[in-house]
Formats: structure tokens, sequence, C-alpha cells
């Protein structure tokens, strides 16, 4: 998830020209988004009803969409696991675009899982003491 | 005098007339690119008989974002 999130803000801030991004999972449900989270679920919707629709106009599977519209411009990308869906201004350099949000999720693909990392025990304090300081070790008697 | 506040007039109307054209102009380029994993993309416009199904969702993708 924070993995998720920087990914979004690395994008947003090399992106000048997205307003607004959203990751999700293949149901809908957010993983991170650069808006609150009322409006990252409103969006998450959209674009998932969006993919969903276009990806039945052909038999080939969709893999990204972009829709140019009056007031600016959807995209939707997708990998094995996640969509990504920004919002840009009116007439936006569309592969720049496509090409920020794919390596977003690229990133987010390579990125390692997280797992909490167990607890190291402290180390146990050993007294030693020097060799020197000790009596030579006694040859073990190999006659018996 | 008349000359010049009709001259005026007609700027002012024939600029609306602009606005409105342009207006209607950036309106009927609404359309949906899709990109396909063969490497095929389809151009939806508006007037083709799937594209509202398609700009629907996507104007509220864009509603959302902007609040």
């Amino acid at each position: 998830m924070a993995q998720t999130a920087d990914a979004l803000a690395h994008l947003t801030e090399i992106s000048s020209q997205i307003d607004a991004a959203v990751v999700l999972d293949k149901e809908g449900t957010v993983v991170a988004a650069t808006v609150d989270d009322e409006r990252a679920g409103r969006m998450a919707g959209a674009a998932l009803e969006l993919f969903r629709r276009a990806d039945e106009q052909r038999e080939q599977e969709l893999v990204q969409l972009d829709a140019a519209l009056e007031s600016g411009s959807v995209f939707v990308v997708r990998d094995a696991d996640r969509l990504i869906a920004a919002t840009t201004r009116s007439e936006p350099t569309v592969g720049l675009v496509f090409y920020d949000l794919k390596s977003c999720l690229r990133s987010l693909a390579e990125a390692p899982t997280e797992k909490p990392k167990p607890k190291r025990a402290p180390a146990k304090r050993r007294t030693t003491t020097p060799r020197s300081r000790t009596a030579p070790r006694k040859k073990k008697d190999e006659s018996g | 005098m008349r000359a010049g506040r009709a001259l005026a007039v007609g700027v002012a109307v024939g600029s609306a007339a602009g606005a409105i054209l342009l207006r209607r102009r950036a309106r009927s380029r609404d359309r949906v690119e899709l990109y396909f994993d063969d490497g095929s993309l389809v151009t939806v416009g508006k007037g083709a008989p799937d594209a509202e199904r398609l700009l629907s969702p996507a104007r509220d993708l864009l509603a959302a974002a902007r609040g």
C-alpha cells in the first residue's frame, strides 16, 4: 500500500499532465489514489465500468484506453493484477501519459511484496574469556 | 455613430456565434480509443452505436476526479 502510494506520488511528480490517478485491483477495490477516499471510490467504480464495457467490444483483450472529452481526457491501463486510471486536461500528449502510467504499473509489479519482518530476539551476551587466560585444554585420553 | 454601434453589435454577435460553434465542434470530438493486446486500435467516436455506452462512464470518471 505504501509502495503504491509512493509510486502514484512519483507519477504525479514526473507527469505534469496528470491531474488525478487511482490504482485499483480487478474487483474495483482502491489500492491507492491521489484524491480523497470518496472521490477515489467513485473514480474506481467509473474506471472499472468503462474498462469492462470497452473490453466487451472485441474478442481480443483490452490493454489500455483513452477517452477524449470536452473538458479533459481519461486514461485506463491494466496489467496482470491491477488497473490504473488517470485524468488529464484537454488534449494531453497521449503517448506520454500512457508511458507514465505503464511505468507506474511496472514499478508496482516489480516492487517486492511487503511482509512484516519477524522481530529478531536481542543477541545474548556471551561472556567469553580470552584464550590466553584460560587454562590449556587437556588432550582427550584416546587410549580408552 | 450609428455605424460604429452596428459594428460593435455585429462583432459581439459574431463572437458569440463563433464560441458556440467551437463548443459544438469540441463536443463532437468526444471519442474513446481502445488498444487491444494484438496491437489493434479501435476508435469509437460520438455518433457510433456504442459511443454513449463508453462515453458515459468516462464522463463519470472525469467528474469524480474533479469532485
